[in-house]
């Protein structure tokens, strides 16, 4: 049944690997990728703790080069292009003329180009987007085929990754890239994720990818690597607080709605989706996203509605019980004025709840301003 | 009550009866399939149900599942074990993560269950 399933999608130059792991496989964005492999609690400890390995090769790449690089990026995307240097790595989103979200994405500064990692859902629409709106002397390849992605993910991954790289990793700090080999092969290696904990994410030729995941595995002994499913991937950035396209944010939401006004630079100059943005916070947002945390049991799923008395201010667009805390977890989008105590309903039931600040796990190994 | 006594159904219940009191809850490839389970509502002693109704809900950290009740019958107790520790469910899920008991109605009619091989047969299909 399964297997018929997954014949239709994509598979990472992993699969094989994910498969004799044990790992649950499921369609993601039209990829078979592993939702987990013990079990999503103890893969997400494991990151919290040491340090997992994910395979993300489903991501798209896009590489931006030519003369107007630059000011093509900075019309395109919302973060300033003009302040990231060569080497740094750029947490940024493509906006419509509406405001409303294409995607979010990482860009790389790279020599004479741009790095752009996008989501593998919406790679063929950023596509046509990045093509349709590119000005001046900028083009755009797709590179998504000839890429593998890995992550190693959490405190001991540093530890790991030098045992097997040439890098001088205590020289690469948060949301830096550098060229390296791995395993003996040639890597982006940047230190970046999407778990709250320090870690690295590793570009690579697909070929070489079963190559530098088994030397991963084997280096993290020790620390009793794990390999980690896309499952633990949500609960662990469910966890930081961290924006999911396709829940926070979609076509019909904006940066000031998401919370992802700090990586939108109103004073950059124009771009895409400026002037409705600025529209939009001067007229002032009705809904905005919030954390909230269950105090009774239960656990949030994306729609449910959230509700103030009997008054329904919301809904739930992502939500998970958290293995940290151990307890529902969410994250919603209620009405501007509301925050304090609020119920979800479950099935029926209304489980009461209060938003909290984010992140709602506060003890990440993430190493800033290094 | 022997393991080879369990009777499955198609919706991943198993069930075990023992004069007019059914023991059931979910199969081993259920609980793999859900994976790690978080909460199992308790079922409350002296609900009625008609074979089919749902019995109880089972969230995992991934998604929320029913459990529907495979014959008709009343609830006479639900597993409270399960609401400090539902991951029993997974780690002993014939065992001590059985989620409730249901006291049969007169003359009903088992047959239409699978044993132990069947089911196996029936996931593997």
């Amino acid at each position: 049944m399964l297997t018929q399933e997954v014949a239709t999608v994509r598979k990472t130059a992993l699969y094989d690997e994910h498969v004799a792991l044990g790992g649950k496989v499921v369609e993601f964005a039209g990829w078979a990728m592993p939702m987990f492999y013990e079990g999503i609690i103890s893969e997400h400890r494991r990151v919290r703790s040491t340090a997992g390995l994910f395979d993300v090769s489903h991501m798209g790449e896009f590489l931006i080069s030519g003369a107007d690089a630059l000011p093509a990026l900075e019309r395109l995307t919302t973060n300033r292009v003009a302040s990231l240097t060569e080497g740094r790595v750029q947490y940024s989103a493509m906006c419509y003329e509406n405001g409303g979200f294409v995607d979010d994405l990482l860009v790389y500064a790279m020599p004479g180009r741009y790095m752009l990692v996008v989501n593998a859902a919406n790679l063929e629409k950023d596509l046509d987007w990045i093509r349709s709106n590119l000005t001046g002397d900028a083009v755009v390849d797709d590179i998504s085929d000839e890429t593998g992605l890995i992550a190693l993910q959490g405190p001991a991954s540093e530890g790991i990754l030098a045992g097997v790289t040439t890098a001088d990793l205590t020289k690469l700090p948060y949301y830096h890239w550098v060229r390296a080999e791995v395993a003996g092969r040639a890597t982006t290696l940047s230190r970046t994720g999407y778990t709250g904990e320090d870690g690295f994410e590793i570009y690579c030729d697909p070929e070489d990818s079963h190559t530098i995941w088994s030397a991963l595995m084997e280096e993290g002994k020790a620390a009793e690597i794990a390999p980690v499913g896309l499952g633990a991937r949500d609960t662990l950035r469910l966890e930081m607080g961290y924006s999911l396209y396709g829940s926070e944010m979609d076509a019909n939401r904006t940066p000031p709605e998401a919370g992802l006004m700090w990586i939108t630079k109103l004073s950059k100059g124009d771009f895409i989706g400026r002037d409705a943005i600025v529209r939009k916070m001067d007229e002032g947002i009705d809904e905005r996203i919030v954390g909230f945390e269950l105090t009774g049991r239960g656990v949030p799923r994306p729609g449910h509605r959230i509700l103030v008395g009997d008054d329904e201010v919301g809904y739930v667009t992502s939500g998970t019980f958290s293995p940290s805390l151990g307890r529902g977890i969410g994250l919603g989008y209620v009405r501007s004025d509301v925050t304090g105590e609020l119920s979800v309903d479950i099935r029926g039931s209304h489980i009461e709840a209060h938003t909290v600040s984010l992140p709602f796990y506060r003890e990440g190994s993430i190493k800033r301003g290094r | 009550m022997g393991e080879k006594d369990r009777l499955f159904t198609e919706t991943h219940e198993w069930f075990s009866v023992e004069g007019d009191v059914a023991t059931l809850g979910l199969t081993d490839y259920a609980q793999g399939e859900l994976g790690d389970i978080v909460f199992v509502e308790l079922p409350e002693a002296g609900r009625n149900l008609a074979a089919g109704d749902v019995l109880t809900t089972v969230e995992s950290v991934k998604s929320v599942s029913e459990l529907y009740a495979p014959i008709e019958g009343e609830i006479v107790e639900g597993n409270a074990d399960l609401e400090d520790d539902p991951s029993l469910v997974n780690s002993d899920p014939y065992g001590k993560g059985w989620i409730a008991k249901l006291k049969l109605a007169d003359g009903t009619d088992l047959s239409q269950f699978m044993n132990a091989e069947q089911y196996e047969a029936h996931i593997k299909g």
